[in-house]
Formats: C-alpha cells, sequence, structure tokens
C-alpha cells in the first residue's frame, strides 16, 4: 500500500461537506453537554447531585435548557444600539465555532475513494489561523457590551478587550516554542513531529504548556480569569442586558472556546490523536504517500492507513481533549477569581518575560543541539526536557510565592522589610 | 471605640504560597468530586426524617365510634395566638357538648403547637406531615371532617424530664 490515492476533485469536495456537518455537529453536541457537565461536576465538588430530573441522569437536561432558551421572550432594551445589539452575539459565536477546523482529530481514514484526512481543513497557515480567528471573538464581547447601553456591561466589555489582548500576547509567545520545535504551523505537521520525537511536547516544552495552559483559560473567560462576567461585581458583565436565545449564543461561544482550548492544548502539547508508547499509528503525508517514519539510511518507511487505527486515535484524541474539558470545569469550581489588577500584572509583568525568555531557551537549546548535529529524536527531546524542566520549577517556585497577586500594602510591607524598616504601623496585614 | 473593627491575620508579604496552595484546593475538590455521599435529599422519592417535635398540618383524634373527641370547651380559639381557630360548640340531649362548627385556616396558622398543648381532652394535634399544597385557597381552610380525616402521625408533646427529646 502506501501509495497515496488522491481524492477526486468530486469526493473532495463530498467528503469535505461531510466532515464540516460532521465536526459541527459534534462540537454543538459536546458544548451542549459541556452545559451538564459543568452542572454536574460543579454538584458532585459541593456534595450536591446536580440536575438529574430530565431523562437518566439528567442527559435531556440540553435539550430542556435549549427549548427554554428558544421560546423565551427576547428582551431588547430600550436604549440600546439595536444593530450592534444583534450583531454582538453572532459575531461572538461566529469565530468559536469555526476554530475548531483545523484540529486534526484521528489519523488518516481510508475509503473506497481515497484516503481521507481527519481533518476539517489542513489549511497550511494552520496555529495562525487560530490566533487570527479566536482573538475575533473579542469583538462580539465588546460591542455586545457597548451596544448593551448599560454601565456594567461596557465595563465587562472594556475589560474584555484589556484581558484578552494581555492574554494573546503570551498565548502567542508560548506557540512559538512549539514552532520552532516543528517548524511548521500545521497541526497535522504538530502532531507528526511529536510521533518523530518519540514524546509528546508536554515534556520538552513543560513551560511553554503552563503558559499556554494560564493564557488558554484567560482567553476563553474561564475561571479564575471571568473579569468579563464577574458575577459578583458586574452582576454578569457584557451579557447583562442579553436574555433568551441571544444569550445562549454567549454561552455557547464560551464552550465552543474551551472546546476548541481544550482541543489545541491536546494536540500541541498531548500528541493530538497520537497513542502513546505505539508506534504503529504514526502516520504523515509524504511526498507521494503515507509514511511511518525513516529508517536508518533515511529512507521513508510505507505505512497503511486503516479504519481500526483512525477510531483508536480517534479514541486517544477524544480522551485527551475530555480530560482537558474535565479540567477546566475542576479549576473553574477549585480557585476564586483574581482581582483585575492580579490578571494585569500576571498577563504583563510574569507571562510576557517569562514567555519571551522561554522562547529565547528553547531557541538557544536548539541552536546547540543542531549545531552538535544531535538527531531529532529521544536525545533532542531529552535535553530539551531537562532544561525545561528546571526552568519550570524555577518559574514555579516563583509564583508560589505571593509577588505577582499580593496586595498593594503587602508589598510595600515586604519592601519595607528588605530595606531593614519596621511594617507600617496600624495596617492590619501585619502579623508575626 | 464605638465600632469593634475584626483584625484579619493574614500572613506576612512574601510568606504565602500560591502554587502549592493551588495544588491543595485542587486536590480537594477532587476528593469532594469522587466522594460517594452527597447531602441532597431526592424529595419526592426520598422522604425527609421529620423530626418527633416537627409542627405540621393539624389533626382532630376521634373516639371509636367516630366521633371527635373535642367537648368545644373554647380553650383553643382562645389561646391561638394567630387567631386561626373557629369553634362553635353545642349540646347533645345527654349534656355532651360538641363542636357544631370546628375550622383552622391552615394559611394563618403559625404552627405553635399551642393549641395540642392546651387541649383538655388531647383531641386537637399539630401533625408531622407538611405536604398539604393546594390549588385553591379556600382549600386551606380545614373544616372538622378534613381533620378527622388525616391520618399523619401526631406531634410530640415537649417532655420537661427529656428537653431535648432524646
Amino acid at each position: 500500500m502506501g501509495e497515496m490515492q488522491e481524492l477526486s476533485t468530486f469526493w473532495f469536495v463530498t467528503v469535505a461537506a461531510v466532515k464540516v456537518v460532521a465536526v459541527f455537529t459534534v462540537v454543538m453536541g459536546v458544548v451542549a453537554y459541556m452545559t451538564l457537565a459543568e452542572r454536574r461536576v460543579s454538584a458532585f465538588i459541593q456534595d450536591r447531585l446536580g440536575p438529574n430530573r430530565v431523562g437518566p441522569f439528567g442527559l435531556l437536561q440540553p435539550i430542556a435548557d435549549g427549548i427554554k432558551n428558544i421560546i423565551k421572550e427576547e428582551t431588547m432594551p430600550g436604549t440600546a444600539a439595536k444593530f450592534y445589539f444583534v450583531l454582538g452575539p453572532a459575531l461572538a459565536i461566529m469565530p468559536a465555532v469555526v476554530t475548531i477546523a483545523v484540529i486534526p482529530f484521528a489519523a488518516p481514514l481510508p475509503t473506497p475513494v481515497g484516503t481521507v484526512d481527519m481533518v476539517v481543513a489542513d489549511v497550511p497557515i494552520g496555529i495562525l489561523y487560530i490566533l487570527a480567528l479566536s482573538s475575533l471573538a473579542v469583538y462580539g464581547i465588546v460591542l455586545s457590551g457597548w451596544a448593551s447601553n448599560n454601565k456594567y456591561a461596557f465595563l465587562g466589555g472594556l475589560r474584555a478587550s484589556a484581558q484578552m489582548i494581555s492574554y494573546e500576547v503570551a498565548l502567542g509567545l508560548s506557540v512559538i516554542a512549539v514552532l520552532l520545535l516543528v517548524g511548521n504551523v500545521t497541526l497535522t505537521e504538530t502532531v507528526w513531529k511529536q510521533q518523530q520525537l518519540g514524546m509528546w511536547f508536554v515534556f520538552p516544552l513543560s513551560l511553554a504548556f503552563v503558559f499556554f495552559l494560564i493564557s488558554a483559560l484567560a482567553e476563553t473567560n474561564r475561571l479564575p480569569f471571568d473579569m468579563p462576567e464577574a458575577e459578583s461585581e458586574l452582576i454578569t458583565g457584557y451579557h447583562t442586558e442579553y436574555s433568551a436565545m441571544k444569550f445562549s449564543m454567549f454561552f455557547i461561544a464560551e464552550y465552543a472556546h474551551v472546546v476548541t482550548a481544550s482541543a489545541l492544548l491536546a494536540t500541541l502539547f498531548f500528541g493530538g490523536w497520537d497513542i502513546p508508547f505505539w508506534t504503529g499509528d504514526d502516520m504523515f503525508r509524504h511526498e507521494s504517500g503515507w509514511i511511518r517514519g525513516f529508517d536508518e539510511a533515511g529512507a521513508p518507511i510505507p505505512a497503511t492507513p486503516s479504519v481500526l487505527i483512525t477510531l483508536l486515535t480517534l479514541g486517544a484524541f477524544c480522551a485527551k481533549t475530555g480530560f482537558f474539558l474535565l479540567l477546566y470545569i475542576w479549576i473553574r469550581w477549585t480557585l476564586p477569581r483574581f482581582r483585575y489588577d492580579q490578571v494585569m500584572h500576571l498577563g504583563w509583568k510574569v507571562l510576557l518575560p517569562g514567555a519571551l525568555g522561554y522562547v529565547m531557551l528553547v531557541a538557544g537549546t536548539m541552536l546547540v543541539l543542531d549545531q552538535l548535529e544531535v538527531p531529532f529524536g529521544p536525545v533532542y527531546g531529552g535535553v530539551l526536557t531537562a532544561v525545561s524542566g528546571v526552568t519550570t520549577l524555577a518559574f514555579l517556585l516563583f509564583v508560589d510565592r505571593d509577588r505577582v497577586i499580593a496586595g498593594a500594602h503587602r508589598k510595600r510591607n515586604l519592601a519595607r522589610r528588605r530595606a531593614g524598616l519596621p511594617a507600617e504601623a496600624g495596617d492590619p496585614a501585619v502579623s508575626s | 471605640m464605638a465600632i469593634s473593627v475584626k483584625v484579619m491575620r493574614r500572613p506576612e508579604a512574601g510568606r504565602t504560597s500560591y502554587m502549592r496552595a493551588t495544588l491543595k484546593g485542587m486536590s480537594l475538590t477532587f476528593k469532594h468530586l469522587v466522594r460517594p455521599t452527597k447531602v441532597t435529599l431526592e424529595y419526592p422519592e426520598e422522604q425527609p426524617d421529620l423530626h418527633p417535635r416537627w409542627r405540621g398540618t393539624h389533626r382532630m383524634e376521634v373516639h371509636a365510634d367516630g366521633r371527635p373527641k373535642c367537648v368545644a370547651c373554647g380553650l383553643c380559639p382562645t389561646v391561638c395566638p394567630a387567631n386561626c381557630i373557629r369553634l362553635v360548640g353545642g349540646e347533645d340531649d345527654q349534656g355532651n357538648r360538641y363542636p357544631i362548627v370546628y375550622e383552622i385556616d391552615e394559611f394563618r396558622c403559625i404552627f405553635c403547637g399551642m393549641c395540642q398543648e392546651v387541649c383538655p381532652v388531647e383531641a386537637i394535634h399539630v401533625g408531622r406531615h407538611f405536604e398539604n399544597a393546594e390549588y385553591t385557597r379556600d382549600r386551606f381552610v380545614y373544616d372538622l371532617d378534613r381533620l378527622m380525616e388525616q391520618d399523619h402521625p401526631t406531634t410530640l408533646l415537649w417532655d420537661p424530664s427529656d428537653p431535648r427529646s432524646e
């Protein structure tokens, strides 16, 4: 086998359409059940049971919620800018559902009409497409916050813009480390390189993973970074004035972002659809056929796509993405919300310089390894793992102290203590 | 000082942990996530354990021949702080007093249980029962027949020798 059977134009279009519909449906289904999972998991964490009345184990709850949201009354604030008010939710949901298109979710599937890539669109710009489109989501939020003509909604929109721009920087910089190691921006190649390296990028690029995880939390406006919503301060921020299905749109957008971020975390740092400790699933489009790798002479070893491998890798991808979805919920119901200045501090003064420095470190290490002509394999990854591991530990020790999120008076007293002065009198924060 | 100020004792600057505290919190929430015992009472299927001294819907005790035990002495309408009991007493040929009208407005009732305490013949009781929803307001005025029909357990009176009902 090995020879690649190209799809004819007709089948290419047909298969692409089928993939679009299938992936969209699955993502929407996952989003619907994320809302249920969120409620059930939060309930379990709080020793409650959660919604378990509609259908077995409450499994029909998302359908009931959907029907409710569709038949509810849509309110329109009298002083809202109507056009933009309606445009806001549409702008918010659109980028959220299209970003998933470039993420490969399984090994190629052999069909009678040719071998089909298990990715909706294997575009050459890959991750740049995701970065570009996910940043667009903030327009929907800012626009709806402004168009609502409501102080709290407006403040929510402002916070969203500040926060998403801040963390976009750290997110992009943490991805650069991955791009350096892959040497390309397509996500299919990211998966392939992780298979070639023999380890997932979470090990050689552990600090990039930490940065990406934190930035992704902030980008999706999830707790502990849900500044734009912040119920206790801003009612619900930018969607305060929205009701019924327009509110649902924001909700779906948020969860679609979470699904995309989880899938991206799995793809960039946890090998995508790769099954660990098994090279039988390694597969990549190379010149004229599918290859498993290169032998010692550098000749390609052909690979045989099969339905079984596709299903197994699909399972692996779903398991990894599911883990991150659960992690998102788990973090949300554990950590309290940051203060606004803490969010900004963490983004600009910790993550940005940290990610910049880390990119330099990875680039330097790779330069040394390439100069020593170390082959791209376990040794190469091992050296990077050691370097990154030390850096990650140092970073975590740094943020473990309260330099990042201490209040102003505590920082002032810390400075005074370092200077050998006594703590400020009457400051309630001082205790022995 | 007129107003007392509560001073929060916080750890000194530079002496606190965030990564470790976060991990600790995550492990704590995970323990609760997988803990099988939950506090939720799945109400319609599971019934709450009502305390022996729970005071709810009234009931009127009856004699073996079906007559109410009430002798229309008038103590319960007198003692009732919410004024929710309407009693019109009568007397039969043998000179036995009995209630002609006995109504309790469950909306006005504050479930203090004083009617049960004051009753000399242990006729009116408050009961260990709370599921008395109705579709119309007038159904909440319980007449004598309805009070006699009730069959839920009655409330235990407070016993001074066992003040905590143990």
